[in-house]
């Protein structure tokens, strides 16, 4: 059990900067997960909070205690590493024992052949073997426990590494991309493995991942990392509907979000040439970019699922349409603005249950509608517009 | 059916068309001359005779009561057990320090490396200059701590000390080198979940983890630095000939002596046989551990 602070972490390797001022707060028993495309620090920050590395600037405390300088294994933190770094010369009984053996055992015990020549510490040894195997048949690997890694699949290898951190009994536990390695299938099956060992040992995991996907369904809170600093941290849902900057709402959401620069105007907004008929409330000339999820903008075709009617205000776009891609239970169509063929539009739309087999044909030209409730909006440098200002500036329109 | 056996019958005739130039070059050039020795051992052949018999075991049977065989093989284990730990430990600890530098790494890569590319016969007599018991610099230096002076390659007692020497000098670089790449090929992360698992200290950082993996390349390094070791040849040809008193005669040295000197070509290829026996047993030791460590 343990609460995690970092204040103002600095890192760079070289003359490459890559941590730029981290301040996070992870609560005791959260599941906070790390994410961000790759190279934006996400490790780094890991590894700086297990003590693999040092920061250059700011502080690391566990539950208070500053932790700073202390070497990882004083830390009371466990680590799975993306690659498990198992010992494959050891058993997974070893494996499993070597945080115990290192904690408990005295030195000149640990070194090689001691075993015999120590037999007054055969009761602690014989303890050890007892919580490794506790551990072993809560993880469902104890019938492993004589196997060396090499002869295990990648799902074992996974559940003994966690086996591992789990032995030693840790305040805080960090994973590494713990299910890169794993194939798509297993990979859900592990992640609510992970999930679950969550929630029943009710410890602290920080958890580090590029996949959104880990993220949103895993933790109770994401922070989303990029170029070294902090965009948002969030849970997961606040993440999606409401995110602070364009960077957060691109990066969380697939397809990606649509994001259309627009022009206000006293009679609507203008995207391109054309005028979308909308009352807003933004002072005219003002530079816009709304935002709108794929599955927010709603087309009505044959085929689909049944729109119920809006409410409020709604966003009319035209639309060519370029592909269709059928994902069984809905369709993503890809295509352009029809004004503004720069501008790329994603929709997400259900098919209708009774669409069975029939393939989903769509006109080139589609015309959409979108609630303007739905919409995120962010000023032209990227930042969210306070949403209780923009709603109540169009209900004082209204 | 038939039409796919021709096929197949097709593809093994090219199949041992490919192989056959390289099967012909290993049969003509190792194992031909192999089982010319190995038929020669059987018979009383010399160099000056052109009359010859088969014998049957009785070079081997010879080579039991030989005290000159004994004498050899004394001091060629004597003179491994000088050399191999040393050939061992010494580039081991070596690579350990060298792999953990930034600075300098590559240099000191280089000069440890340096005495592998030099011809190991010109360097010898660099050596027998620097041993020598008057003019040498070793003596002079041992002058400095009122020691010596020792004639390293005249006295029985220090010969094979000096031989063992100048061998470690030659093949440190070498095994340096092997242990520096089996090292290379540790994972971080393994040295990583160590600190985490508490194994943070060098000593057992080294026995958890260094050691261990490194098993592989101990083995190999082992080996051939035991092969080496047994096959000593060049150093004693060119500095001591086998003296004092045949005190650095050894195994292959012997075995060139027999044969070239006093031209007992029959008795040299026995003699050669069972030198070949024991590289045998060690190069099946390595095969046998590499296969071990490639199937677990």
């Amino acid at each position: 059990m343990a609460r995690l602070t970092l204040s103002d972490i600095h890192k760079s390797f070289g003359s490459t900067e890559v941590l730029k001022g981290i301040s996070l707060d992870v609560a005791n028993g959260e599941f906070l997960s790390l994410v961000g495309s790759s190279g934006c620090g996400k490790s780094t920050l890991l590894r700086i909070i297990s003590g693999l590395e040092t920061p250059d600037r700011g502080t690391i405390e566990i539950d208070g205690k500053a932790m700073t300088a202390l070497a990882p294994k004083a830390r009371g933190v466990a680590m799975v590493f993306q690659d498990y770094a198992l010992y494959p010369h050891m058993t997974v009984a070893q494996n499993m024992a070597m945080p115990l053996i290192m904690a408990r055992l005295p030195f000149h015990a640990r070194l090689p052949g001691m075993k015999w020549l120590t037999p007054h510490l055969a009761p602690l040894r014989a303890e050890m073997a007892g919580q490794v195997e506790q551990v072993a048949q809560q993880l469902h690997i104890d019938h492993l426990l004589e196997r060396r890694p090499a002869q295990l699949s990648g799902g074992q290898r996974q559940r003994v590494a966690l086996g591992r951190a789990l032995v030693r009994n840790p305040t805080l536990f960090l994973m590494d991309e713990p299910l890169s390695n794993l194939d798509a299938k297993l990979r859900v099956k592990v992640r609510t493995e992970i999930v679950d060992l969550h929630r029943a040992s009710g410890l602290t995991f920080v958890y580090v991942t590029h996949d959104q996907v880990e993220a949103m369904t895993m933790s109770d809170r994401v922070a989303l990392l990029q170029a070294g600093t902090l965009l948002q941290v969030a849970p997961p849902a606040t993440l999606y509907a409401e995110p602070q900057s364009i960077d957060v709402a691109k990066f969380i959401g697939s397809p990606e979000i649509n994001l259309l620069p627009v022009c206000a105007e006293p009679e609507g907004l203008r995207l391109g040439a054309t005028l979308l008929p909308l009352s807003h409330g933004f002072k005219p000339g003002t530079d816009l970019i709304v935002g709108l999820r794929p599955e927010a903008l709603r087309l009505s075709a044959p085929g689909l699922a049944q729109l119920r009617p809006a409410e409020g205000p709604e966003l009319q776009l035209d639309m060519v349409q370029a592909s269709i891609e059928d994902l069984g239970s809905e369709i993503v169509v890809h295509g352009a603005v029809a004004a503004l063929p720069d501008i790329a539009l994603r929709i997400r739309a259900q098919k209708s249950l009774q669409s069975g087999v029939h393939k989903i044909a769509l006109p080139e030209r589609l015309s959409l509608h979108a609630p303007m409730a739905t919409a995120v909006i962010f000023d032209i440098n990227g930042k969210r517009l306070d949403p209780q200002s923009v709603a109540r500036r169009q209900e004082a329109l209204a | 059916m038939s039409v796919r056996t021709t096929f197949e019958r097709r593809q093994n005739r090219i199949a041992y068309a490919f192989v056959a130039p390289a099967t012909l070059l290993i049969v003509l050039i190792y194992l031909a001359p192999m089982a010319m020795v190995a038929l020669t051992s059987f018979t009383d052949y010399t160099l000056v005779s052109d009359y010859w018999e088969w014998v049957g075991f009785d070079n081997y049977r010879q080579m039991l009561a030989d005290p000159a065989v004994s004498n050899a093989v004394r001091n060629t284990f004597v003179y491994a057990a000088l050399f191999l730990p040393g050939a061992f430990i010494i580039p081991l600890l070596l690579a350990i320090a060298i792999q953990e530098r930034k600075q300098f790494r590559s240099i000191l890569e280089l000069v440890y490396f340096l005495p592998v590319t030099s011809t190991l016969a010109a360097m010898a007599l660099v050596w027998a200059g620097l041993m020598d018991s008057r003019q040498g610099v070793i003596n002079a230096a041992l002058g400095w701590f009122g020691l010596g002076p020792l004639n390293f390659l005249g006295d029985p007692g220090t010969v094979l000390f000096a031989l063992a020497g100048i061998s470690l000098w030659s093949v440190i670089g070498f095994n340096m080198v092997l242990f520096l790449a089996g090292l290379t090929a540790i994972p971080r992360s393994l040295y990583e979940a160590a600190a985490i698992d508490g194994a943070d200290h060098p000593v057992d950082q080294f026995f958890r983890v260094t050691w261990p993996m490194l098993a592989p390349t101990s083995v190999f390094v082992a080996v051939t630095s035991s092969i080496t070791a047994f096959k000593l040849f060049d150093t004693v040809a060119i500095l001591t000939k086998g003296k004092p008193d045949h005190a650095s005669e050894v195994f292959l040295y012997l075995t060139f002596l027999e044969g070239f000197e006093y031209f007992n070509m029959g008795y040299a290829s026995a003699l050669s046989v069972v030198f070949l026996g024991v590289i045998f047993i060690f190069a099946a030791v390595q095969t046998f551990w590499a296969d071990r460590q490639t199937h677990s």
